[in-house]
């Protein structure tokens, strides 16, 4: 093959490389590149190689920093995805099946409520109230149960869009094969929904972990602070100190970005599922 | 032999977290509130709300932004899914790319492009300043603060938005293609295939990114905190900012104002665009 063969193949994909790069690469090379820089550098805002390469420096500090709140951070942060995202699987496989199957007058009402959760955003001072009341303001556990209520809407959809098209002859063999129905959901239905469980899971966990909104308003305070408060708070305390700023977004990062490897077919299918009417 | 049963766990932590206090929004929205005790005082929370230029402001802002986030996504998106899925070779190594920003907390990407649109030191304006171009203040002027961040979601969004589309595109039956290809342009693969059968996909980008834009708070809250003063203020920053005043009752009220405003605007897109939807 000629090179100009070559080139008269690939001229498309230079061009569209060309203004990914610059509009979508860029800003992350500077988030790197300022995480790397001194301090003095770092506040130049160029978009140049530092003179010297302070990338482990600079997240070692940040991390030393205030007895080491973004690992505390980190720390909640997971605590809050993992028991989410299970409630979530759990509790929302249960209904997009029961939904599914007794296709009644109650399943309707239910679905119209859930469709109202998918598409109201949640009252949030009289949830702070509600949590005086039953005594867990401010708490983990809180946050985690708010979590399971607002991202269920969307998990039961899936759930009970993937129970459609399991046959319900297994259902009444299994039955027939003495399983209560717990049994049957148990040891028959919830593994074959394996893969809409693993697209609600990652889904759930990466919306869940980004959140800022909503620890925002119910984990004021230091002892619950989440990866994403880090951010919010360092950025009046780092105001100068863009290097540790960037570092801190590399930090709590990672995460989302190490689900998206694993995970990019399911994380891609769930969030364009429905958009094709199947 | 599919036990009602299944319906209680979720239903009692939808109903208690989610439900009750929908409802109870409602109610305080129509009292001063301090948390500890409130007084009935009509609708005159809603009165302030309608008068107060600020409040205003950010009731009109939350329109202005959701519909320019939703109609720029469906603009953008449609033409590179279709590039994305003829046009180069790279497909997916691209997809991945445009996908990125989505995965990314929405404060990591206020923060980053805050830093970038800085006015003087910023790398967008020192790029314009080396091709000649004229600086705006994007995020300092009062005019300009609200469209600076309708660009940055639409940065972070249209990932999402040019998935959409291209899962469309691939579920067009691929004869309509082959019919197409016979009259040999592009234009027309595109005037008389894939916009009239994407449709549904349309539908599904611009009622997920306008509820979404209706939504919107982090991004807004990290770029300019509705700032400066209140020209980039939406309905969500108001209910905050009312919240952290200690004004409950009025928050509340906010919190309402937004939850009728989706339900008169999105109910009947949700109703066009079903009588419209296409059956492939």
């Amino acid at each position: 093959m000629t090179l100009r063969k070559l080139i008269g193949i690939l001229w498309l994909d230079s061009v569209v490389m060309v203004v990914f790069s610059i509009i979508f690469i860029v800003p992350f090379v500077f988030i790197v590149l300022t995480a790397a820089k001194s301090q003095s550098e770092s506040a130049l805002l160029e978009f140049t190689l530092p003179e010297k390469f302070l990338l482990k420096e600079n997240i070692k500090e940040v991390i030393e920093f205030r007895d080491r709140r973004v690992l505390l951070a980190l720390k909640n942060s997971t605590i809050l995805t993992i028991g989410s995202v299970a409630l979530i699987v759990i509790i929302g496989s249960f209904l997009g099946f029961v939904i599914q199957r007794r296709a009644n007058r109650l399943a309707s009402i239910v679905s119209t409520l859930l469709l109202i959760g998918l598409i109201v955003p949640p009252a949030v001072v009289p949830t702070i109230y509600l949590l005086q009341k039953i005594g867990l303001y401010k708490t983990l556990i809180s946050l985690v149960l708010i979590e399971v209520a607002i991202q269920l809407p969307f998990a039961t959809l899936i759930f009970r869009t993937f129970v459609a098209s399991i046959p319900r002859e297994i259902d009444e063999a299994a039955i027939i094969d003495g399983a209560n129905p717990f049994q049957l959901f148990a040891h028959i239905i919830f593994p074959l929904l394996r893969p809409a469980s693993v697209t609600v899971a990652v889904i759930s966990a990466v919306f869940i972990y980004n959140d800022f909104t909503l620890p925002l308003y119910f984990l004021p305070g230091e002892d619950n602070v989440t990866a994403q408060l880090t951010l919010y708070s360092f950025r009046s305390q780092f105001n100068t100190q863009w290097n540790l700023l960037f570092a801190n977004v590399i930090i709590i990062t990672i995460p989302p970005l190490i689900m998206y490897i694993f995970f990019q077919r399911q994380i891609v299918a769930g969030l364009t599922a429905g958009s094709v009417k199947g | 032999m599919y036990s009602n049963w299944f319906y209680m766990p979720g239903l009692i932590i939808f109903t208690v977290f989610f439900l009750v206090p929908t409802a109870l929004a409602f109610y305080f929205s129509l009292t001063r509130w301090t948390l500890f005790d409130s007084t009935y005082i009509g609708l005159d929370n809603y009165k302030e709300f309608f008068d107060d230029p600020q409040l205003k402001s950010g009731l009109q802002n939350t329109i202005i932004y959701a519909v320019l986030t939703s109609g720029l996504k469906v603009i953008i998106s449609l033409p590179l899914a279709m590039l994305l899925t003829f046009g180069v070779r790279l497909r997916t190594f691209f997809r991945s790319i445009i996908f990125l920003p989505v995965l990314i907390s929405a404060v990591a990407v206020g923060i980053t492009f805050a830093t970038l649109m800085q006015p003087s030191t910023g790398l967008i304006n020192e790029a314009l300043e080396y091709w000649g171009l004229p600086q705006p203040n994007w995020l300092g002027d009062p005019d300009l603060a609200i469209y600076s961040v309708v660009i940055v979601d639409v940065w972070k969004g249209v990932g999402i938005a040019t998935l959409i589309f291209i899962a469309g595109i691939s579920s067009i039956p691929l004869d309509y293609f082959d019919a197409a290809k016979l009259e040999g342009e592009t234009w027309i693969k595109f005037r008389h295939v894939i916009l009239p059968l994407s449709r549904n996909a349309t539908f599904t980008v611009i009622l997920l990114s306008f509820i979404g834009g209706l939504r919107t708070f982090d991004l807004i809250w990290t770029m300019t905190r509705g700032g400066p003063g209140f020209a980039s203020d939406v309905l969500t920053s108001v209910v905050y900012k009312q919240y952290q005043a200690g004004f409950y009752g009025l928050s509340s009220a906010g919190n309402v104002v937004l939850l009728v405003l989706i339900m008169i605007l999105v109910y009947p897109m949700t109703r066009i665009f079903n009588r419209l939807e296409l059956e492939l």
